[in-house]
């Protein structure tokens, strides 16, 4: 309740000072560059959804329509029946992509915020060097990586399983970079100072205190970690079908020609709802969390 | 939230005041797992790169001592490699700046607006880039043959006779890539820029008012850009990233290769020489150049950053 005014309290402030400097001119300008981009950055997502509630007689209309009439869910419900030649069910690759997501996604949560406590509060010596070099690996991610990777998966005897996808993901350092800054910003050396007093252990500060503070930053994690390992398609590192990924699977069904467009748009529907949900769910943390996201040089 | 936090903040803690041997034990355990992948994974390719760089190395054979001749290969032996690095080159010179300007402005420009307004269109810029594979509705969009929707479309209003196959053709396939990847780039950036904008302090633009600040782009160039110093040089680095790293768009998208290698890249050059082919050497070498490369216009941005509000 008190929060609520006190931000209420703030935007009527900022209105009132807005006054003097915002231009009627300024305010179209905004108006008109938000509108196109808005529309430019939804239109193609707008425009997958209709195609992929259409029924074959609308995807063939010449010349197409960016509506549809005689709305279907056919698209979606033929999706099993599309894959039964690769004697692998729908479910199992269902099974892959949600397992790989979830279990890289947690364990690249626990491992990152635990590095970035210690970055953060720990007096060793080492830190800083070791904070500095994860900083500098933000500049590369698994694309530019990808070769010298495939070495190391080769000579580590990971690929064709499920650890290839899963080990990689654990150390991104965009999220133990974006955890370090929020216990930074987040966690108090007070706090910690006063558990210490009590008698907490390093482990229980970290699991009793620390780990609470900062769920925002997990969440925060949680999103784009969730978001990369959902629409991962590993290359050249997965020759299994039982261990392929939805992702995988679908965009073969794209190479069917006009009459799987329905199909494969019904296939990009599904794959951009979870990662979507998930935006919804977490966004306000999302924000607190990037807040603290800058890097000090 | 946040000024809560620092206010809690008092000078004379610093860090956990006594560490004993079993706290820097602790420590270290709680960094090791993330650190040993972390080397594993990202440290160990880097340093590995460097050094497979200057061997022939197929995976199979010893490796054998080459010196620097897979990165004079590059330049002189080999006739595609000039062309991805030019591809990758203009590509990244292209949609970096873009981007990262867009990523701000847009940030700058819902800053204006209400809370629950701000996020629906902070989403609603950021959804191609959450929704994992929806770039594929652009092979809709740009379909070769006269089914596709715009081959359809131009045909119907009669400015074609013949469809154009977009992605085959070099006058177009480079344009349809370069929008698509900024379709895609309001990212974590994006979503970094939003924060950092609404996180200037308004005490900060009152002053500024007192000062003499009369209009918005004032206030932008005086206060909130020098704010986010810290915030912009992570964004630039973010889309340093994806800039240098366009590859599996283009592949999906257009294939590898492409029509007179027009839009194959360093990264799907990469994918070519050390997956198909196995050249792990030269493949390491390319690597080097890339990574060197990034690493340039990090320092570049950072050192432009610096001259913010001066």
């Amino acid at each position: 309740m008190e929060m609520k005014v006190k931000s209420h309290g703030r935007v009527s402030k900022r209105s009132q000072y807005k006054r003097y400097t915002r231009s009627r001119a300024g305010n179209v300008l905004f108006f008109t560059f938000l509108t196109l981009f808005g529309l430019f950055s939804v239109l193609p997502l707008f425009y997958c959804v209709i195609t992929s509630l259409k029924p074959l007689e609308e995807l063939l209309i010449v010349p197409p329509r960016f509506t549809v009439s005689r709305p279907t869910l056919q698209n979606f419900t033929e999706l099993p029946g599309l894959l039964a030649s690769l004697r692998v069910p729908l479910s199992r690759y269902i099974f892959n992509s949600v397992f790989i997501a979830l279990v890289s996604t947690i364990l690249h949560i626990i491992c990152s915020a635990a590095a970035a406590f210690t970055f953060s509060k720990s007096k060793l010596k080492a830190r800083t060097l070791l904070f500095t070099i994860v900083q500098m690996a933000l500049l590369y991610n698994a694309y530019t990586l990808a070769i010298p990777q495939y070495l190391i998966f080769s000579k580590t005897g990971i690929i064709d399983t499920y650890w290839v996808y899963i080990l990689p993901a654990i150390p991104s350092a965009m999220g133990c970079f974006l955890m370090k800054q929020y216990i930074d910003s987040a966690v108090p050396d007070a706090l910690l100072e006063a558990a210490r007093i009590d008698g907490a252990g390093i482990m229980r500060i970290f699991i009793q205190i620390v780990m609470p503070l900062v769920k925002p930053a997990w969440l925060t994690l949680f999103l784009f970690s969730f978001r990369d390992m959902w629409s991962i398609v590993p290359s050249g590192t997965i020759f299994s079908e039982q261990l392929k990924t939805l992702p995988q699977v679908m965009t073969s069904i794209a190479a069917g020609g006009i009459a799987r467009t329905g199909s494969s748009m019904a296939a990009s529907v599904i794959l951009m709802l979870p990662p979507i949900i998930v935006f919804w769910l977490t966004q306000s943390n999302v924000m607190e969390t990037m807040s603290s996201s800058g890097i000090k040089e | 939230m946040k000024t809560d936090a620092k206010m809690l903040k008092q000078p004379s803690f610093s860090k956990i005041s006594t560490q004993s041997l079993g706290d820097r034990t602790s420590f270290v355990v709680l960094m090791l797992p993330f650190m040993i992948l972390f080397t594993l994974f990202t440290v160990v390719p880097v340093l590995a790169s460097i050094i497979l760089s200057l061997f022939d190395y197929d995976m199979v054979s010893t490796p054998i001592w080459s010196g620097l001749d897979n990165y004079l290969r590059m330049f002189t032996g080999d006739k595609v490699f000039p062309i991805v690095l030019k591809n990758t080159l203009v590509l990244a010179v292209i949609t970096g700046p873009i981007g990262y300007a867009l990523a701000f402005i847009l940030a700058w420009c819902i800053s204006e607006f209400g809370p629950i307004l701000r996020t629906f269109l902070a989403f609603l810029f950021y959804a191609p880039a959450l929704a994992g594979n929806a770039y594929l509705v652009w092979s809709v969009l740009f379909t070769g043959d006269s089914n596709g929707t715009v081959n359809s479309l131009l045909l119907s209003f009669g400015l074609i006779s013949d469809p154009i196959i977009w992605f085959k053709d070099a006058a177009y396939n480079f344009t349809i890539i370069v929008i698509v990847q900024l379709w895609m780039s309001m990212g974590v950036s994006f979503l970094a820029n939003v924060a950092g904008v609404q996180n200037v302090s308004h005490e900060m633009y009152e002053a500024g008012a007192i000062d003499g600040i009369r209009n918005r782009w004032q206030e932008l160039w005086y206060i909130t850009l020098p704010s986010m110093k810290s915030i912009l040089l992570f964004s630039a680095v973010m889309q340093i990233q994806a800039a240098f790293s366009i590859g599996a768009v283009i592949t999906v998208l257009a294939g590898y290769p492409t029509v007179n290698n027009s839009l194959d890249t360093i990264v799907t050059y990469l994918t070519d020489i050390g997956t198909m082919r196995y050249e792990f050497g030269y493949a390491a070498a390319i690597s080097v150049v890339l990574f060197a490369l990034m690493a340039l216009f990090r320092v570049i941005i950072g050192s432009l950053l610096n001259l913010l509000g001066k």
